[in-house]
This record gives structure tokens, C-alpha cells and sequence, in this order.
């Protein structure tokens, strides 16, 4: 009873800023202007296909590069010694810190046609690449802005691990190699999740990326969303019925993800 | 049994941060033996196992396993398996697995893993639980998932790291049993630590007594407790009335006032002694009939026996006896030569054997206290 009424002002958050827009949201999807039920929004979200599949490549390599990066990373500093474990972590850390449309903005003038990159190799006499309006920047300026998310829930789980249990490893006759492969990674899958999770979301419904690193020409959904409601081709409607199959695709994806996942995970991770 | 050593420590020396944790440590173990390494905390015991193990390297010495030098072979590829304090089971793997993680790093077929994960979880009575989810588990059932999952590996030596003693009493009495059982029928060397002196006892072909990284006494239970070494074996092992005294010549102690007769000899005339008397050994008599005589100052009823504590000049004796014997009273107390045990005088000498003050509080809280803080 008593825990009951502390919640209720989260409640009467979370209804009003959650629930409700939610619902707006779908009702939007589901009328035309004027206000009429139409399902032509959901179907007029066919013709974008190639936008959404863009969207889930880029952000699905992002998420791989960010894995691959981070969880080497991860693992090197859950076995340094306690304090400098706080340093790097706070190290990773640091730029999030920074604003994070300033960060992207960095690697514009460093990607940029005479940016500071390509200015380096003209004065070593070598000719100009195109980087940016490209989809590696894309991915790059994704890798960048999300691998913290990716490292840290990893750190926290490989930390957890108890020793002992990979000394028992090692006691039944596992090697290096086996002890990681058979113990360690399984063991740390939780975090894993949490991590790929916390990176590929944002990364299929980010614009900013692609709108400053990518050009016009690597238009992302998050792109499409943000024409239809605040660029020239006004539609709140079909701008909605988008978000909704985005959400869609993003739970089936955490869906697929958690499956991974014997439902026994021993903690550690942040689950959607 | 042979008489081969399986296992021999030799000068091993380690120390931690500067703290000696091991000095000059020398230990054979033979093939086919159960052997216990008995002492309080911090004493070195676990670190002894460690260096089996493989997992902690001793600054000096050398660890022979049948005759080999192993001081380099890293865990894995040691023929001795542990059984963990804290049992270290793998979370994300169900008993089934758990038991067979050893067999499939060392490639056995599943036809083969499947046949004695199933002999292993028979022996330990789990037939049932192979899919069970180890988190899941009772203390007890944790504990019998390790011991099938180290023995499924058929191990030419086990290490056990107290690992009876995050159970209840009732259980560590039924797996004591168990496990003497199974050390009997498979014929592995057992090596064993535990502070539980009445668990040593009870299972052990050898003990090994330790104290501040040394060892104290190797012997048969027997040998242990009826002839300890020292008066820090003495007290250790069970109760123990610790006195000084005097050997005159061969079979002739002084002490309490009193010459004795007793069963120890080559001692040099005259020379200073701890002398021992096990409180169940002290013969309750009338005051003018016993050698000593004295008031009970406090008694304890124990189940088996009464607990008496008898003031005799100062000086508080314990007797355990299963005749009740009212506090004030005066009693006499009767000793016969073998009840009395010489021991040369040590380092321990005078720091133990006196009941003056003795509490059953302060008994209690000591043993609770030793589960903790082992490395």
C-alpha cells in the first residue's frame, strides 16, 4: 500500500509523458489529416524501404565494429589493477561528456574535402580522398558517439566474475583460449546484449550522424522522420506510421537479441 | 596404499606482500592416502594447496608430482583437481555440463561424457538433477556437483580447500562420511584443509597440524592427538590440561607438586616440560583418595559428558566426566602413567592448557571467527 503511493507520482509521469505521446503517436499514424482513420501512412512507408534496410545495415555494422572494438577493450581493463580500472573507465567516459553535436562536428573538419585530413596528405604531396559524405563516416561518427555504451556494460560484467570460477577452469585441464571461449565469453553474453542493445538503437534512429557525415545521399530513417516533421515535405502522419514500424523492427530485433539469452543471465546488464 | 610419494614439497617458501606465508615448508604425500592439513587461519594450509594447484608460485622450493618437477606446469595441465571453498561452479552451465566441462576440454566423445557424468552424479546422489540449474541448488547439492565435477576427471590427486564448511552441521556430518567413502572406493589421494580438528580426526589417514606456515606435527589421528608435539598441537587438537613441569629421570615427571609415574622417557634429568592431561582421561575420586585435590568451581553439562573445572592451587584443570559433580565441592583427582603426556618445552609453551579463563562464549566465537579471512 505504502510502496503504492511513492509510485504514484512516476505514474502520473510516466502516463503523461510516455503513454500519452505514445498513443499520439499511433493515432497519428492512423489518421490523415483530416483526422480520419487511413492505414496509407503504413502503406506509403513501403516506398522508404531502401531508407530503413540502409539503416539497419549501417547501424547493424556500427554495432558489430562497436563489439568487436570494445569488448577486447572491456576485458583489458576488468583485469587491471583497481585504480587505473577507474581511470580508464573514466577515459572512455570523457567524451560523452562533450556536447555530442561537437563531437560530430570534429570529424567534419577532419573528414571534410579540405579538411585537416586531407590537407595533411596534399602537403605529403599524395591526392585528396572523399571521406566524408560517405557511409564509412557514417559508420565512423556512430562507432564514435556510441562505444562507450558498448564497453561499459561489458566492463561491468566481465568485472563481475568471479575468479575462482575461472580457476576451476583452468583446474579441469581448459588452456587460455578454452577458459575464455568456454567460460568468460558465455559468462559474459548478458552484457554483451545490454551493450548491443544500447548501441544499435540509437544507431538506426540517429539523423544527426548521417545528415552532418553522410550528405544528402545516405538519407536515414531518422533523416526521413525529421523531413516529415520539420522539412519541406510536412507530413506529421506518415512522418508517425514511420516511427511506428521503426519501433516495430527495433523490439523484433531485441526480440531476436534476447533469445541469446538463457533468461537465467546472472546480471550485469541494462535489458530494454 | 604404497608407500610412493604421489606428491612432495620441498623447501617451499612464500611469501605475501612481504609477510612469509610459508617457511621452509617440507611435505610427502603418498598414493592413495587421505590427508588433512589442520590449522587456524592464516596458518598456510589453503596456500599449500594453491601451490598444488598450481595457481600460486612459491618464491622458493620445488613441487614434485610423482617424482617430477612441476614447479612450471601451469593448472591445466596438472593430473590434481580442486574442489573450491566456494564450490566456483559454472553459473551459466547446468549440473549436466558442469560435470562434463573437464572431459570435453580433454575431447572425450559425448557417448563417453554421457556415461560418466551419469556414474559421477550416481555417486554423489544427484541421478535426476542433470538439468537442473546449478543457482538453483542447496548448499549441500552445490557441493556434490563439485565433488562429481572434479572427480569426473578422474584426478590422481584431489584438493580439497574446506570444503564442507559453509554447511550446516547435520550435512557436514553426512558428507564427512560421504566423502571418506568415496576416497575409499575410487582410491584417490585426498589431500584435505579444514580448521574443524574433529573433522580431521574423523576422516584423515595423516594429519598435518600447521601453525604460522609451519608445520607443527605429522601423524596418524591417533599419534596427533595421544602424543602431540607441542602445546600448541595439544590445545588444538581437543581439550587439554597443559601444565609445568620437571622430568627428574626416565618415567618420573614433577609437577603440580606431585612426582608421577608416566610412560615418557629420554629426557634429560631435570629438564623443564610441558606436561599434558586430556581432560577425560582425569579420574574423579575422594579429595584424600586422588594424587591432587581441589574445588569445582564450575560445571557444564556437553551431552556426552560433564564439563568440570576444578581450581587445584590456582591453577584451573579441566575434566570431563559423565558424573556429575556439584560447584563448591571438594574432589580428588587420580592420574595414571599412560593419561600423562611429556612434551618438550616450545614456543607455544605457557600460552595454553590453563581453564582459568575458560568461557563457553568465548569458545564459540572463536570457531565462528576462523571461517573467515583464509587466503
Amino acid at each position: 500500500m505504502k510502496a503504492k503511493s511513492i509510485a504514484a507520482p512516476y505514474l502520473v509521469w510516466m502516463t503523461i509523458f510516455i503513454v500519452v505521446p505514445m498513443m499520439l503517436v499511433i493515432g497519428f499514424a492512423f489518421t490523415d489529416r483530416s483526422g480520419a482513420f487511413t492505414l496509407r501512412n503504413l502503406e506509403g512507408v513501403g516506398q522508404y524501404s531502401n531508407v530503413f534496410l540502409r539503416s539497419i545495415w549501417l547501424g547493424a555494422l556500427a554495432t558489430l565494429i562497436c563489439l568487436v572494438l570494445g569488448y577486447p577493450l572491456a576485458y583489458i581493463i576488468s583485469h587491471m589493477k583497481a585504480k587505473r580500472q577507474s581511470v580508464m573507465i573514466m577515459l572512455v567516459m570523457l567524451p560523452m561528456w562533450m556536447n555530442f553535436l561537437l563531437r560530430t562536428y570534429a570529424w567534419m573538419t577532419l573528414l571534410e574535402d579540405n579538411g585537416i585530413i586531407n590537407t595533411f596528405l596534399a602537403s605529403l604531396g599524395l591526392g585528396k580522398l572523399q571521406l566524408i559524405n560517405t557511409q564509412g563516416a557514417v559508420v565512423l561518427g556512430m562507432v564514435y558517439n556510441y562505444i562507450p555504451y558498448m564497453i561499459l556494460p561489458l566492463y561491468s560484467v566481465l568485472t563481475k566474475i568471479d575468479q575462482s570460477v575461472i580457476e576451476a577452469a583452468q583446474d579441469l585441464g581448459a588452456n587460455q583460449r578454452k577458459v575464455f571461449f568456454k567460460v568468460i565469453f558465455p559468462m559474459s553474453t548478458p552484457g554483451m546484449i545490454s551493450g548491443v542493445t544500447m548501441v544499435f538503437v540509437p544507431a538506426v534512429s540517429t539523423f544527426i550522424i548521417s545528415k552532418m557525415l553522410g550528405g544528402g545521399a545516405n538519407l536515414m530513417i531518422g533523416d526521413l522522420i525529421d523531413m516529415q516533421f520539420l522539412g519541406s515535405a510536412y507530413n506529421p502522419n506518415l512522418g508517425s506510421a514511420i516511427s511506428l514500424v521503426l519501433m516495430v523492427i527495433i523490439l523484433i530485433c531485441m526480440g531476436i537479441m534476447n533469445q541469446f539469452d538463457d533468461g537465467e543471465s546472472n546480471g550485469g546488464g541494462i535489458m530494454i | 596404499m604404497t608407500q610412493s610419494p604421489i606428491i612432495t614439497l620441498q623447501n617451499i617458501a612464500v611469501s605475501f606482500d612481504g609477510e612469509a606465508v610459508l617457511k621452509d615448508f617440507n611435505l610427502n604425500i603418498r598414493d592413495g592416502e587421505f590427508v588433512t592439513l589442520l590449522g587456524p587461519s592464516g596458518c598456510g594450509k589453503t596456500t599449500t594447496l594453491r601451490i598444488i594447484g598450481g595457481f600460486v608460485r612459491p618464491d622458493a622450493g620445488d613441487v614434485f608430482f610423482s617424482g617430477k618437477k612441476i614447479n612450471d606446469v601451469p593448472p591445466h595441465k596438472r593430473e590434481v583437481n580442486t574442489i573450491f571453498q566456494k564450490y566456483a561452479l559454472f553459473p551459466h552451465l547446468n549440473v549436466y555440463d558442469n560435470v562434463a566441462f573437464g572431459m570435453r576440454v580433454h575431447g572425450k566423445t559425448e557417448s563417453q561424457v554421457k556415461a560418466k557424468v551419469h556414474e559421477m552424479l550416481q555417486m554423489v546422489n544427484l541421478e535426476g538433477f542433470a538439468h537442473r540449474n546449478v543457482n538453483l541448488l542447496s548448499g549441500g547439492q552445490q557441493q556434490r556437483v563439485a565433488i562429481a565435477r572434479a572427480l569426473a576427471n578422474e584426478p590422481k590427486v584431489l584438493l580439497l580447500d574446506e570444503p564442507l564448511g559453509a554447511l550446516d552441521l547435520k550435512l557436514r556430518k553426512d558428507m564427512q562420511v560421504e566423502l571418506k567413502k568415496i576416497q575409499q572406493q575410487t582410491g584417490i589421494t585426498f589431500l584435505f584443509v579444514t580448521h574443524d580438528q574433529e573433522e580431521a580426526l574423523s576422516m584423515s589417514d595423516t594429519v598435518v597440524v600447521m601453525d604460522k606456515g609451519i608445520i607443527q606435527q605429522i601423524g596418524t589421528p591417533q599419534d596427533i592427538y595421544n602424543e602431540p608435539r607441542n602445546a600448541f598441537v595439544a590445545d588444538f587438537i581437543g581439550e587439554s590440561n597443559i601444565v609445568d613441569g620437571v622430568m627428574r629421570e626416565d618415567y618420573v615427571a614433577e609437577f603440580a607438586g606431585h612426582k608421577f609415574r608416566c610412560v615418557d622417557k629420554g629426557f634429560q634429568p631435570n629438564e623443564p616440560v610441558d606436561v599434558v592431561i586430556r581432560p577425560e582421561d582425569i579420574d574423579v575420586v575422594e579429595p584424600e583418595e586422588g594424587h591432587l585435590s581441589g574445588v569445582v568451581t564450575s560445571v557444564n553439562f556437553r551431552g556426552v559428558h560433564y564439563e568440570i573445572i576444578v581450581d587445584v592451587n590456582g591453577f584451573k584443570w579441566m575434566i570431563q566426566s559423565t558424573d556429575f559433580q556439584p560447584e563448591g565441592k571438594q574432589i580428588g583427582m587420580m592420574l595414571q602413567p599412560d593419561d600423562i603426556h611429556i612434551m618438550k618445552k616450545s614456543e607455544y609453551s605457557g600460552m595454553f592448557g590453563d581453564y582459568s579463563s575458560f568461557s563457553d562464549e568465548m569458545d564459540d566465537a572463536s570457531v565462528l571467527d576462523e571461517e573467515e579471512g583464509e587466503r
